[in-house]
Order: structure tokens, then C-alpha cells, then sequence
């Protein structure tokens, strides 16, 4: 094995320094009751090479859309797909950032800590919040410790969450408050016909038990809420709001969650961090506001101080909120985090920029409306909702199968023109969630248009 | 800009520091259909009105910005990084190269099933592997680290007492515990009870346990090896006692590097233990994660694993979501998918017979250490170990000297500290974990280096008080920054160096 | 530092004295040193009722997070307000500045708390 580094004569010249026969006698404290004398039901190993063609073998039985100059699929769902630019991938594979681990010795670990400096300040900027932490597993986790956090800020059990949550974010949050006690109820909100939160629903909902209400913009299908009267409703009883955001590009454009009166932001960073990665790894954006808010944040915060000699440096700080120094008494369990993707997301945001961030936003959004426009002119077609969105649309589809639909654009034209929702919710069956971004050329939006009107013709 | 401390080592501004108005680093297609404006489409409300702060600077200045930063890391590829209870072993290429590959990384996972066959025969052969590794009937890949798999553990727990119509609220942790089995607990409404190892084998005994057994207890959480890098010898007696009343043991398999091949503890009694394959299966730690946490459990408690699930469907396979005793989900999606492939990359490689190897050669790594640390340094338990080996700094304390110092002069050696101050059953402690992947010379080193520094605590106690000496910065006030917490980069009070 | 003849000691390494109608109470050198640099000194709301041995707030370091525990029952009339935004005078001044609550006492436990000498000798012992 090359990774393995010891000769025949080192490891008896060390088994006689160690004073055992062999290397079989130092797992002789194991019992012989918990021994494993079997021959492990493993696969042969491979060399470089052979694993190579495996793995190419396997990469073949994937379809890979856009490799023959296709359109890329037309999935967002909650995590976009956007151009990475190859920087992003040069410096955050140098091993000197890949290949270290959580930066407990600040001295050695200065390169980690002013990176996740820099994405605390980014994110904090995007949100508009006071505090960002170091990041968390991916935004369905980062959902969920927000819920936990409002439940500690705020003393009180229950969380209403808006119908345009992402689904998959919603089971995360019910697994995350199983065992937390009876009085602990999740529901969810129903939405109105533009598409966003039902004010008078909402109102109906909020008393003096509820912790938070949870609202994404833009939401799984794309709607902007306007964020500023849910907080206020919230407030006015004492709740909190915590908003997510899967595609924080949009807040190019959109106003910012902590400007609108949030007080607790979380989100997916994968979409501006690298590609879709088969779902993992992402990164898990968390921020809040608020001064009893600091010391209840979930995860690893970085902090600037100064060395011996009066010199600017980071380390990792309060972190006698973590499981590693208060234990049971934890404000979360978290202990590895996602930061190289925070590396990732944080060097793509340097590159974009104040400009380059706004651009691209209103460049995904011209696209968007574009494809809209022409999606919703075809027979049969209407959108779902009547709100303004971002890059992301529902639309109903003739016939009422939109899975159907999407099995026969993919298999009859290569395009994947979008998730049918049935998957999710069966009374959405006839509802396909179109997401695209600048990676769709004009020529890719024109294909799906056509795509989709051959295939319901 | 910036000013060069050495010849080779930069001082270096936050990003944002490095900003000039107009300024941008981002290469955008131009716009090919009808532009829109954000301002007439959407209401005033929805408009953002103060753009964010985001740095405005060139390509060539992100690329010398965080190349400077990552020279000031100390990384497996630099140095020998022996921190216990991490595994700090070498990150093989090729996994990164298959992470890369645009036929994984480019897919969506909403993609239709039939374009995703080969992702899915990666998950599918990898829950294979670990379940034969692990002795368990199945894995869960859906955990992003391991605390996330202590969580998903605990949750199949309550969901499997509940079936049984039990409430059972108390989970049993030794003291030696890592701080993320308690956290977990906390975390899904268990109690978590305290177990001393304080014996003079500082092993779990089975006594201990029998003590705290009733029919609260949902389950023992345990770490075996331990932290303390020893073997618990009584894990088999001890599952059969927690069994006999009624619950289940959860294994934190941190230290799994030790054991592979050696035991399989689905077939000792462990129900449920979790995976960490940034430590055992060598995908890179990223400077804090991504990891990945997947969970091995026995077929009681299959039912209760989160959806989705891999099932094979004659020649094809599909994800299963309708799954009705399900825990629901952790997370979204499948799991960390591209780190998932790279363990899988290291298990292809290794193989059985390679695997074996490695948990033997990190354990003969340990033992070498052992054994000349433990005339250097007080060892508390200094007759065996297994993968890693936990000194303290009683001997030095008389000096005033602690480990702290120790560890910081460590760096001036070229070597990362071990772990310090953890397992919290000893005081002072240093936790040495150097992986199979360190070959016998750098450990010479690494024991030189020590030698070296405890001659100086009694020659020059202050070239340990002081150090790092060569680090580039200095000792940093860790006090200050937790007094008056400075979390963002503010322009106004850009530091004037 | 010499513990002040001028007050009693808890074996929790509190200290309390009275100051008129009200005991002031604090934690003594001994325990700072153990601690390391405080960094957060977290107290009860005034007018919170304390009973003589349960917590009454937190104290942390950098690495570290302790009870505090009342060494004896009363009502909470004051509060140190500088520690919130210096916590360091505990480190600096521990006996001194760095107090952190006044108690209107609701019996007579001071009398049976450590005095000087016998906390001094409590210290001694445990080395």
C-alpha cells in the first residue's frame, strides 16, 4: 500500500523497541470474545489505474446533461447551479487549506481562521445580521438550529412555517424536535394565491407559545416574500422570524432578510460555492442579530484579536457555547462544520464582488422572466403563482403529469426541464418547478420552450 | 499592500481590506435575451437598498490573498498533524481527482433516477463495505459528520423504544466521552447520566454500568477505543448487561482507525455506531469538515433508518422514500455525496487485507510513541494503547510549565500539537495520534522534539512560556477576543499595521 | 494574595461579607487563578431570591464554564455593574472590584461559613 510507509525492518525494529513478539500481540488486550477472526466481505484492491477505469465506468452511468453542449438540467429545488470559476477550485484544493482540520492551535491555523473571518463578514453582509458563525452542515440543519435557537431566545415550544419552505427542509426540522417533548408542534402555514405567506392565516396562528415563524425568500418555488409585515406580525407577539434563503444571489437584488426585519438567517451557500455535487457537501449559512442572540448561536465563531507582540491574528472564540466545553449544557452538537465549502463560497464572493454580485443577479433574473414569459405563453401552460419570483418558477402543465412530462423531455429531447413536484406534495402532480440561471444561454431557454411545447402538443 | 514579515511569509489583510471602488474579479456572460429591471418588475419592498460590503478586487489579488493565507497553515501535507482522536492520516490524490470528476460532481439529485445510476452504485457498494466493516445489516450515508450521526443514532434509539410503546430518557456516557455524545443527548431530549472511568485500568467497568442500569435507559453511548487510546475489554459483558435491561448501545466510532478488520462491533453487541470517514477513510478535514457520519445499526433498528434509502430494483437501483417508520431526514438530500466518494475511492484501494494493515500500523505508530514518550512525559496508562496515546503535563507543572506551552514550542519543531487538555479524566492532558500514514523516521522526530523541549523546561522555561517563536504571530489573546468579541471585519477600525 | 481577615469563606471558594444591612459576595483569588482569564460573569436579575448553596449565576473563562454558587440565602439587592463589560477586574481585583452581588440575608448562615484562617487551611490542605 503507498500510503503505508513501513519496511519489513522497521516494524521489527520497532516491535522490539515496543518489547511485543509482533504486531499481532499489540491487539491482544481485544478479548477473544469480541475478535473478529473472519475475512472481511470486501472487493479486491485496486491500483491507481484500475480504479481510474472504475471510476470513469461509474461516472459513465450517470448522464451528465450539458457535456454534449445540451442544456444543462432546469433544477434548482434549492440548490442552483451556477459557473464556479476555476479559481475557486485552484486555490481551495491546496492542501494547506484541504488538508488541515478545526483551527484549535490559532498559531499554526492562521489561514483557516482569517478565511472564516472573511465568510462571517460575507455572509453577515449578504443577511444583514450582526453575527455569522463558521458555517453549519448545509441550510435544511442550518433551518433546524434556528428553530432550536428561537426556541432557547424565546422560551416557548411552538414554530409556524411558511408553505413555501422547502420540503425536504421541513422533514429536517420535524426529525431535529422529535424527543424534544408533546408541547413542541411544527405547523406549517398555508399560502396565499400569490404565492407567499397568508397574513390573516398567520395571524390566526400566532400567540404567546410560539417561538418563531420560519419563512424562505425566495421560496421553494421561487416567490419573493416581502419579509417586512411577516416580522412585524411576529414581533408584535413576541415571536421571532427566521428567514432562509437557498439562493442567497439573489440578495443582489432582493432586500436583505436582517434589513427586513429578521432575527435569525440561515441558508444554502453550495449553489455559489461549487457544483450541485449530487447534493453534498454544501454549506450551511447561519446568522441572527440581536445581543442575546451571540452567545446562543449554534457552531464555531471566529474572532480577531492580537499576539504576544500586538500583531492582528484570529482565533476560534466563545466557545464555551460548544459541546466541547459545556457538553450536555451545549447550545448544539456541532462540532465538524462545511469549512473548505465556506472557503469555496467565500473566494467566489471576493471574485464576484459588490458589482459582480448585483450583475449576476440581474442577469439570472432576465433569463428567468424571459423563459416565464415563453413557458406561459404555450397552450396549456399557467403559472402556479402570481408573485414575483427570482430564478425559479412554478408552472402547470396540460395533461396534469408533470412527471410525465419530465420523463418524456429528457428521454425525447435530453432536457430536464424542471422537478415535477408531485415527488413532494401529490396535489402538486401537475406542477413542474423550473429553475435556470446564466449557465442557460438564450439557444438552451429556446430548446426547453420548445421542448416542453412538442410535448404536450 | 501588505508587508512581508520574512522573505517567504506575508503579513496579509482581511480581503476586504484590499478593496477599491469599480473593482471586480468576475467574469459574466453578457446578457443574450431582453434585460429586465428588478426596479419596475417587483415592488419597492422587495428591493434591496444598501448593497452588501462585498470586497472589490481583482482575480490576481484573490489568488495571492488566499495562497498567502493557506502558507500560514499548518496542514497533513506540510507537517505531521498528530492530533488525537482526529486521525490525521494522508489524504490519497486519487479521491480527490474522482471528487472532481464533472460525471459525479456536475449532477443534480433531482435529476430522474435512471441518470443517476452510477452515483447510485457508488452509495449502494459503499453502505456494502461499511456493513461488512462495521458487522451491522445496514448503513445510513445520510450524516454530514459525526455528531450528525450521534444524532441519527440517538433518533433510531427513541424511535426503536417507542415502537415497544417504552419512553426511555437516559443515556449512559462514560467520562472520557468526547463533548458531542452529551451535546447530542441535550440535543433530542435524552438526559445524559455521567459514567466514572476513574479505575486504575481507566476502562468502562461493567460494575459501573450495572449501577446506572434501569428502565430509563435507553442506551450507553461509547467509544471504543476510547479516548484515552485504550481498549474497553468489558464491551462485550457490558452490552449484555445493557441488553438485559431493555436498551441499546450506541458506539462512537471516532476511533474506528484502531480496530478495522480486528473485531466488527455489529457482532459484540453494538447496535448503532456511526462512521467518520474524514478520520478512517482519509477525505480531506477541509480546515474544520466537511466530514461525512454515516451510521451502521443492526436490523432491529433498520426500520427506523432516515429516508432516503438505496434499493436494488432488479438491474437498476432507486432511492426509497416511502419508508413509514422512518425517522424522517437529517439534512437535505442524500448525504455528503463527494465525500462519500472519496472514502469510497480509499476503501477500493485498500481492500480487506489493506485495511487490517493500516489499523495495525497505526496502532504499532501509537505504541512506538508509547513507549518512548513514557520517558519523557508521565503517561498515565503507560503499559499499552491503541492508535493514539495520552501524556499529561504532571512533570511539568512543578516547572510552571503546562501543556499549553509544550505544545506551542512543538510548532517551533515543525510538528502540529497534539490534541490538549482532552480527555478531560486527566488533567493536562496530551493526546498523540499519529495515524499509520507517519513512517517511523518522522516519529523519531517527533520524539527528538520532545525531548528537546522538556530539556528546555528545566534549562529555559521561557522558550516554552513564549513560544511559538516561528510561527509567524505569536501567542494570541485569546481572552481579549472572547471579552470584547470582534466577529466581522469593521473598515473603520482596519488594524494600522 | 492573602484572603482578608475582614470576611467568610465557602469551600466552593466564595467569599462574603457584610457591608451594613447587606452581604457582598464574590469569589476569592484562589478560584481565579484556577480559572484562568474571565471572560463572561453572568448574574441573577436584581430582586431574585437565592438559596445558600444552589447556582446564582456563571462564570467563564476561555476554556471553562463554572457555577457560582450563593454561600448563603437572601434576596439579590445589587449587582456588580462594571463586570458585564469589564470582567477582568475579577482576575485584577477579586476581593475588591471584582465583587459581584449584594444579598439582603434572610437568616444568619454567614456566621457559619469559613473564616480566614480556616479557608487558608482548607487551601493548604488540598496541596
Amino acid at each position: 500500500m503507498r500510503d503505508l510507509p513501513h519496511t519489513e525492518a522497521q516494524i521489527a525494529a520497532m516491535l522490539a523497541a515496543i518489547g511485543a513478539p509482533s504486531v499481532e500481540a499489540l491487539f491482544e488486550v481485544i478479548p477473544e470474545a469480541a475478535r473478529f477472526r473472519g475475512t472481511l466481505d470486501l472487493p479486491a484492491p485496486l491500483s491507481e489505474p484500475e480504479l481510474r477505469r472504475t471510476l470513469q465506468q461509474l461516472g459513465r452511468r450517470n448522464t451528465v446533461a450539458g457535456a454534449d453542449d445540451g442544456p444543462l438540467p432546469f433544477i434548482g429545488a434549492g440548490l442552483p447551479r451556477h459557473a464556479i470559476p476555476a479559481a475557486v477550485d485552484g486555490l481551495a484544493a491546496r492542501g494547506e487549506f484541504a488538508t488541515a482540520y478545526t483551527p484549535y492551535q490559532a498559531e499554526v491555523s492562521q489561514g483557516t481562521l482569517a478565511a472564516i473571518f472573511e465568510f462571517q463578514t460575507i455572509v453577515c453582509e449578504l443577511f444583514a445580521t450582526d453575527y455569522a458563525n463558521a458555517s453549519m452542515y448545509d441550510g435544511a440543519s442550518a433551518t433546524a438550529e434556528a428553530l432550536l435557537m428561537a426556541r432557547r431566545l424565546t422560551g416557548r415550544p411552538r414554530a409556524l412555517l411558511a408553505a413555501g419552505l422547502h420540503p425536504e427542509y421541513l422533514q429536517t426540522c420535524r426529525s431535529y424536535l422529535s424527543g424534544l417533548g408533546d408541547e413542541v408542534a411544527l405547523e406549517a402555514l398555508p399560502s396565499n394565491a400569490q404565492g407567499g405567506t397568508d397574513l390573516d392565516a398567520l395571524q390566526a396562528q400566532l400567540g404567546a407559545d410560539v417561538a418563531c415563524l420560519v419563512v424562505q425568500t425566495p421560496s421553494f418555488f421561487g416567490v419573493l416574500e416581502d419579509l417586512a409585515p411577516l416580522a412585524a406580525a411576529a414581533h408584535a407577539h413576541g415571536a421571532l422570524l427566521v428567514a432562509v434563503c437557498t439562493e442567497p444571489l439573489a440578495l443582489g437584488l432582493l432586500q436583505a432578510p436582517g434589513r427586513a426585519g429578521a432575527d435569525i438567517v440561515v441558508g444554502e451557500g453550495l449553489g455559489l460555492a461549487g457544483p450541485p455535487s449530487c447534493g453534498g457537501p454544501g454549506v450551511g449559512l447561519f446568522g441572527a442579530s440581536g445581543a442575546k442572540a451571540l452567545r446562543q448561536l449554534p457552531g464555531r465563531l471566529v474572532g480577531e484579536t492580537v499576539d504576544v507582540h500586538g500583531r492582528t491574528g484570529y482565533v476560534l472564540t466563545l466557545s464555551t457555547r460548544e459541546q466541547h466545553i459545556r457538553r450536555a449544557k451545549a447550545t448544539s452538537n456541532i462540532c465538524t462544520n462545511h469549512a473548505l465549502i465556506a472557503l469555496r463560497f467565500t473566494i467566489h464572493l471576493a471574485l464576484l464582488g459588490r458589482q459582480g454580485l448585483r450583475r449576476l443577479a440581474a442577469l439570472n433574473l432576465a433569463k428567468t422572466v424571459y423563459a416565464q414569459r415563453a413557458i406561459t405563453a404555450l397552450p396549456g401552460f399557467s403559472p402556479r403563482f402570481a408573485a414575483p419570483f427570482f430564478n425559479e418558477f412554478a408552472v402547470r402543465v396540460p395533461g396534469g403529469d408533470a412527471a410525465a412530462l419530465v420523463s418524456h423531455a429528457s428521454r425525447q429531447h435530453g432536457i430536464v426541464p424542471g422537478v415535477a413536484l408531485g415527488r413532494f406534495d401529490d396535489r402538486e402532480r401537475d406542477t413542474l418547478l423550473i429553475g435556470i440561471s446564466e449557465l442557460h444561454r438564450r439557444e438552451d431557454l429556446d430548446r426547453l420552450v420548445a421542448a416542453l411545447h412538442e410535448a404536450t402538443r | 499592500m501588505s508587508q512581508p514579515l520574512s522573505g517567504l511569509l506575508h503579513h496579509e489583510r482581511p480581503i476586504f481590506a484590499y478593496s477599491s471602488p469599480g473593482r471586480t474579479g468576475a467574469s459574466l456572460p453578457a446578457c443574450d435575451v431582453p434585460a429586465v429591471d428588478a426596479q419596475t418588475l417587483w415592488p419597492a419592498a422587495l428591493l434591496r437598498d444598501q448593497a452588501p460590503a462585498l470586497p472589490e478586487v481583482s482575480e490576481p489579488q484573490v489568488v495571492r490573498h488566499y495562497t498567502r493565507l493557506s502558507q500560514w497553515n499548518m496542514s497533513i501535507d506540510t507537517a505531521m498533524y498528530p492530533l488525537g482522536s482526529c486521525t490525521m492520516k494522508y489524504n490519497p490524490r486519487l479521491a480527490d481527482w474522482a471528487a472532481s470528476l464533472p460525471a459525479f460532481a456536475e449532477l443534480h439529485p433531482y435529476q430522474p433516477e435512471d441518470q443517476l445510476q452510477g452515483a447510485l452504485q457508488v452509495l449502494h457498494e459503499l453502505e456494502g463495505m461499511l456493513a461488512a466493516l462495521g458487522g451491522f445489516a445496514r448503513v445510513t450515508l445520510q450524516p454530514a459528520a459525526g455528531a450528525h450521526g450521534e444524532l441519527c443514532g440517538l433518533m433510531m434509539i427513541r424511535a426503536y423504544h417507542a415502537d415497544r410503546r417504552q419512553q426511555r430518557r437516559k443515556v449512559l456516557i462514560p467520562d472520557t466521552a468526547h463533548g458531542t455524545n452529551p451535546a447530542t443527548c441535550t440535543l433530542n431530549g435524552f438526559t445524559a447520566v455521567e459514567l466514572p472511568t476513574s479505575g486504575e485500568h481507566g476502562v468502562l467497568e461493567p460494575d459501573t454500568v450495572s449501577a446506572a442500569l434501569d428502565d430509563e435507559v435507553a442506551a450507553l453511548m461509547i467509544t471504543n477505543p476510547s479516548t484515552l487510546g485504550l481498549f474497553e475489554t468489558h464491551i462485550v459483558e457490558i452490552a449484555e448487561r445493557v441488553h438485559r435491561a431493555g436498551g441499546l448501545v450506541y458506539m462512537d466510532g471516532a476511533n474506528f482507525n484502531a480496530v478495522m478488520g480486528k473485531l466488527r462491533p455489529g457482532d459484540i453487541g453494538v447496535d448503532a455506531m456511526h462512521f467518520n470517514l474524514h478520520k478512517t477513510f482519509a477525505t480531506p478535514h477541509g480546515g474544520g469538515g466537511p466530514g461525512a457520519g454515516p451510521v451502521g445499526v443492526t436490523a432491529a433498528l433498520e426500520p427506523f433508518l432516515p429516508i432516503p434509502t438505496v434499493e436494488r430494483a432488479g438491474d437498476r437501483l432507486r432511492l426509497d422514500y416511502d419508508r413509514p417508520r422512518s425517522i424522517g431526514r437529517l439534512r437535505s438530500f442524500w448525504g455528503n455525496f463527494l465525500v462519500l466518494l472519496r472514502a469510497y475511492v480509499y476503501l477500493r484501494e485498500h481492500g480487506a487485507a489493506g485495511l487490517s494493515r493500516v489499523s495495525e500500523l497505526a496502532v504499532l505508530n501509537a505504541n512506538y510513541l508509547r513507549v518512548q514518550l513514557r520517558e519523557l512525559l508521565h503517561v498515565p496508562h503507560p503499559q499499552h494503547c491503541m492508535h493514539e496515546v495520552v501524556a499529561s503535563d504532571r512533570d511539568l507543572r512543578p516547572l510552571g510549565l503546562s501543556t499549553i506551552d509544550l505544545a506551542k514550542r512543538l510548532i517551533d519543531y515543525g510538528f502540529h500539537p497534539p490534541t490538549v487538555y482532552f480527555p478531560l479524566v486527566v488533567p493536562g492532558a496530551l493526546m498523540v495520534e499519529p495515524t499509520e500514514s507517519e513512517t517511523p523516521e518522522t516519529l523519531d522526530a517527533f520524539v527528538a522534539a520532545v525531548r528537546a523541549i522538556v530539556d528546555e523546561a528545566r534549562t529555559s522555561p521561557d522558550l516554552l512560556r513564549s513560544a511559538p517563536h516561528l510561527a509567524g504571530i505569536g501567542r494570541l489573546d485569546e481572552a481579549r477576543a472572547a471579552r470584547k468579541p470582534r466577529l466581522r471585519y469593521q473598515p473603520d477600525a482596519d488594524d494600522p499595521r | 494574595m492573602p484572603n482578608p481577615s475582614d470576611r467568610r469563606y465557602t469551600k466552593d471558594h466564595e467569599w462574603a461579607r457584610r457591608d451594613d444591612g447587606r452581604v457582598t459576595v464574590g469569589i476569592t483569588a484562589f478560584a481565579v487563578e484556577q480559572l484562568g482569564d474571565i471572560t463572561l460573569v453572568e448574574l441573577p436579575a436584581v430582586g431574585t431570591q437565592l438559596r445558600a448553596g444552589q447556582p446564582f449565576g456563571t462564570i467563564e473563562s476561555v476554556k471553562s464554564v463554572s457555577e457560582l454558587y450563593a454561600p448563603l440565602s437572601g434576596r439579590v439587592a445589587a449587582i456588580n455593574p462594571r463586570l458585564e463589560t469589564e470582567p477582568e477586574l475579577v482576575n485584577s481585583a477579586p476581593f475588591d472590584t471584582g465583587w459581584m452581588i449584594a444579598v439582603e440575608p434572610s437568616g444568619d448562615e454567614l456566621e457559619q461559613l469559613l473564616d480566614a484562617a480556616a479557608y487558608t487551611a482548607l487551601l493548604q490542605d488540598a496541596h
